[in-house]
């Protein structure tokens, strides 16, 4: 008893500095270690809200550029001052960092700036502080993974990070690996002019989605101009004078390509190494994974791991929820995570979201469907935006009737899933969603549509 | 907004239960079904749900009698985390932090030595694609959690251990078990009748039958359809041990309702087989087997367990050689069944090697009398000794 923290949290991102403000709001001592000058981790800084600000600012000049026109609006001369949007950008990613050190402050939470390494299973050596806890949560998150022969130098071979700070707009960008990252990125360079080609090992995109989203994304998206190389194998690469040639192999023939840039977004792995976890008894897997219980609490049960150093989904929001989860548990509370029903998104443009299971994870499971699907052609909404390309596809268990999926192309897509979220969460029907009243005209009327069409009544198309 | 939470109706005979485990703490948050207290009735002891999300709070204790259609308190929805927020009912750190060294405590305590991860102390935190799947094709039932066992360690466990006695409240079925009990010792006059029966036979039809029979029908063939094939005929032969005293009339069932004690660590509990003489033995099987999880599960419903015309237990089953049953009021007669044991008996003046089991009529006297009640071990006895005489329905 009488610990310097109740808790340390090792880690700023979503996950940490959500676990941080949960424990202070439940009374206990709480600390926070980060290793940047700024807080919120990835996700804050050169993730999520980074590569989100620039698909906003490009999607609004691709509007203008493509389609105001056709509106009637014409605008005469649009240019992009590249510089301005990587400075608006910064100004965001600043606003929301700068927020969570004023969160912190709020609640009176401690937050140490240096690399946190356990010394011995109560104490943790940040530079040449010592800091005492009683319960630690580790929420160091995760890094990008190199290809074995092209290390980063952020500079020709770039991570996420490096791809959302290059310098100018490149000619040509590669891109190894069509998962969200590889797609949301290659959208951003291409309507700002790049010829974006990306690299796939796998046969299809984005591959965690739904069969027909990943399907349906790739025709989208391959039409707005991207260019995809799927089932193809990076097999060499080297750094050019400025720029960089990789070598591939597809369907057994073997050419190179090259670009100003590549980007290698083939996955990310824990960030655990130097921790001293191991030293002191935690348990680690092979991929470096920290090994936990239902209740988050790993080998030294004082010590609890939540986000993208613990097995799942590496998802900011997936990060938070089990922030909050362990500062509870900590607390002596009993929170409980549903993890089918937390969703994803791909923010391209149209929006990918999805929630529960794919259509392909039901069948294997050797659910009974229900399945149901509204195309955004059919609603009104959609027809004045202009924004016909989506579908809202809806996947339900036919014995309880109850909702098991839902799965959205549309714009707004992130958005229109709370709705899925929370019929999940409170195990509604289809028939549920199909008889609630929707506004007219609203994208959302997809689900009522799709809904119904699971039932065999549809009646907008 | 504030979201009542009421003992909720559990069947036509219970008007009244008691508050048991609190499952989870006042002022914590819940999701909507989630598990939050037990209740204890006569029958079952069964989880309440919280109606809603949101931050809950009792107004009974545990131990605590209440009233169907009761409220027993609230969750406040809507801004979920402000009543945390409020310092007045924020727990203090050192109270937090000594809440949390008992959790680690438990944990440690719970946690086998060669398991690296230390199993969860709670109901756990983390549902994924499997608990999903499970509660898709359970949609209305949903489980018990910790067993009673795990409560008392511990209740008894947090007071130290250098107490040299510890209490623990009595739950409300093993309460009404011993009521039942003494009641039954008090109305009936009751005795008991003692008999042996030979199941040589038995055990050889078992072990020539037990492949084809599992085969056939899907269920082990265990001892206990026999004596249940047994107690329906000697009923039939015997109607007095189907009947019950009902003031000064006796009451003649023409049905055959059998009961079967199951024990689970929740306590002991009577299911009922219906209308047992018109049940094949797989049939007799399946049911007792379907009842048997049940038990264990505390997923009986009261139905299941009213109403029996006559009981048999089985203490062989934890190696009893010779017990008293009492008996299940009103019914006038119950059957213990023993452990097999081979021991030396005589047969033609030979001495034989044979399975042996003592049979126990305890029957109530205000309705039998003693000729009956051996006539009616002994046709007992006969059929079991002599199986075939079951399948071909003779005497």
């Amino acid at each position: 008893m009488g610990r310097q923290y109740d808790v340390v949290v090792i880690g700023s991102g979503p996950g940490g500095y959500i676990a941080a403000i949960r424990a202070a709001q439940l009374g206990l001592k709480t600390a926070c270690v980060e290793k940047d000058k700024s807080l919120g981790g990835t996700c804050l800084n050169v993730g999520c809200i980074p590569s989100k600000a620039l698909l906003t600012s490009t999607e609004y000049y691709e509007w203008i550029q493509k389609e105001s026109a056709k509106h009637g609006v014409n605008v005469a001369q649009s240019t992009i001052d590249f510089d301005k949007m990587m400075a608006r950008k910064t100004e965001v990613v600043n606003g929301l960092t700068g927020g969570v050190a004023s969160l912190f402050k709020m609640h009176k939470i401690d937050r140490i700036e240096g690399k946190a390494r356990f010394s011995s299973q109560n104490l943790l050596q940040v530079g040449d502080q010592v800091v005492e806890g009683e319960h630690f949560i580790v929420a160091t998150g995760s890094e990008s993974i190199p290809l074995p022969f092209l290390p980063f130098d952020e500079k020709f071979v770039v991570s996420s990070t490096g791809a959302l700070a290059l310098p100018k707009i490149p000619k040509r960008l590669l891109i190894v690996g069509a998962g969200v990252i590889g797609v949301e990125i290659a959208s951003i360079y291409r309507r700002l002019g790049s010829e974006v080609v990306l690299v796939e090992m796998l046969d299809r995109i984005c591959p965690t989605m739904d069969g027909a989203i990943s399907k349906s994304l790739q025709t989208i998206l391959k039409k707005q101009g991207l260019e995809f190389h799927l089932q193809t194998k990076v097999t060499a690469g080297k750094e050019v004078q400025n720029g960089v040639v990789l070598t591939v192999e597809e369907n057994q023939n073997r050419f190179e390509l090259s670009g100003d840039h590549v980007l290698v977004a083939v996955g990310r792995r824990p960030y655990t190494a130097d921790l001293g976890l191991k030293e002191i008894g935690v348990i680690l897997d092979k991929k470096g994974f920290v090994q936990i219980n239902s209740q988050f609490q790993t080998s030294l049960p004082h010590i609890y791991a939540i986000g993208d150093v613990i097995e799942g989904p590496m998802l900011a929001h997936k990060a938070s929820e089990e922030g909050v989860a362990a500062a509870e548990i900590i607390a002596g509370h009993h929170p409980a995570i549903n993890y089918l029903t937390i969703p994803n998104v791909i923010y391209t443009h149209p929006e990918v979201a999805a929630v529960g299971m794919t259509e392909g994870e039901a069948r294997e499971a050797g659910l009974d469907l229900l399945l149901g699907t509204c195309s955004l052609r059919a609603l009104g909404r959609a027809r004045c935006m202009g924004e016909t390309d989506g579908l809202v596809k809806i996947i339900g268990e036919k014995h309880s009737g109850r909702l098991i999926g839902m799965h959205i192309i549309a714009p707004h897509a992130a958005e229109l899933i709370g709705e899925g979220v929370l019929a999940l969460t409170n195990k509604m029907t289809v028939e549920d969603l199909a008889n609630a009243p929707h506004a007219h005209p609203a994208l959302g009327e997809g689900i009522k549509e799709a809904a119904l069409n699971a039932l065999g009544r549809q009646l907008a198309f | 907004m504030k979201v009542e939470i009421k003992i909720p109706p559990m069947g036509e005979s219970i008007t009244d239960a008691t508050i048991g485990n609190l499952l989870v703490q006042s002022g914590s948050q819940v999701n909507a079904d989630q598990e939050i207290l037990e209740i204890e009735t006569d029958k079952v002891n069964q989880a309440l749900y919280a109606p809603e999300k949101g931050t809950i709070t009792f107004t009974v204790q545990p131990g605590q009698k209440v009233n169907i259609g009761d409220v027993i308190g609230y969750v406040e929805t809507g801004d979920a985390d402000k009543p945390v927020l409020k310092p007045a009912e924020a727990p203090p750190p050192a109270q937090a932090k000594a809440k949390s060294e008992k959790q680690q405590a438990a944990s440690l305590q719970a946690q086998p030595q060669k398991e690296p991860i230390s199993p969860s102390t709670g109901p756990g935190s983390r549902f994924g694609k499997n608990e999903f799947l499970n509660d898709l094709a359970q949609p209305q039932k949903q489980k018990q959690t910790e067993p009673q066992g795990e409560k008392f360690v511990l209740e008894s466990s947090k007071k130290g251990t250098d107490e040299r006695e510890t209490r623990a409240k009595l739950s409300r079925v093993r309460k009404v078990i011993g009521d039942r009990m003494v009641k039954a010792q008090r109305d009936a006059a009751m005795l008991t009748t003692f008999n042996e029966a030979d199941m040589t036979q038995i055990i050889a039809l078992r072990e020539k039958f037990k492949e084809d029979f599992q085969k056939t029908h899907g269920v082990k063939l265990g001892f206990m359809s026999f004596f249940v094939k047994a107690v329906v005929a000697a009923l039939k032969e015997y109607p007095l041990f189907n009947s019950y005293l009902d003031g000064d009339e006796l009451v003649q069932r023409h049905y055959f309702d059998i009961g079967v004690a199951v024990g689970t660590d929740k306590g002991l509990f009577v299911p009922v087989i219906r209308n047992c003489d018109q049940l094949s033995f797989a049939e007799i099987e399946k049911a007792l087997e379907k009842f048997a999880k049940k038990a264990r599960e505390g997923d009986l419903t009261v139905d299941e367990l009213q109403g029996g015309g006559f009981t048999i237990t089985n203490g062989g089953v934890y190696g009893s050689l010779l017990s008293t049953p009492i008996l299940n009021p009103p019914q006038p007669g119950i059957l213990g069944m023993h452990k097999i044991q081979k021991r030396p008996v005589v047969i033609d003046d030979q001495i034989a090697i044979r399975s042996m089991m003592y049979l126990a009529l305890s029957y109530d006297h205000r309705v039998a009398d003693g000729k009956d009640a051996v006539n009616f071990l002994v046709y007992i006895k006969n059929h079991l000794e002599d199986p075939v005489r079951l399948q071909l329905e003779i005497a």
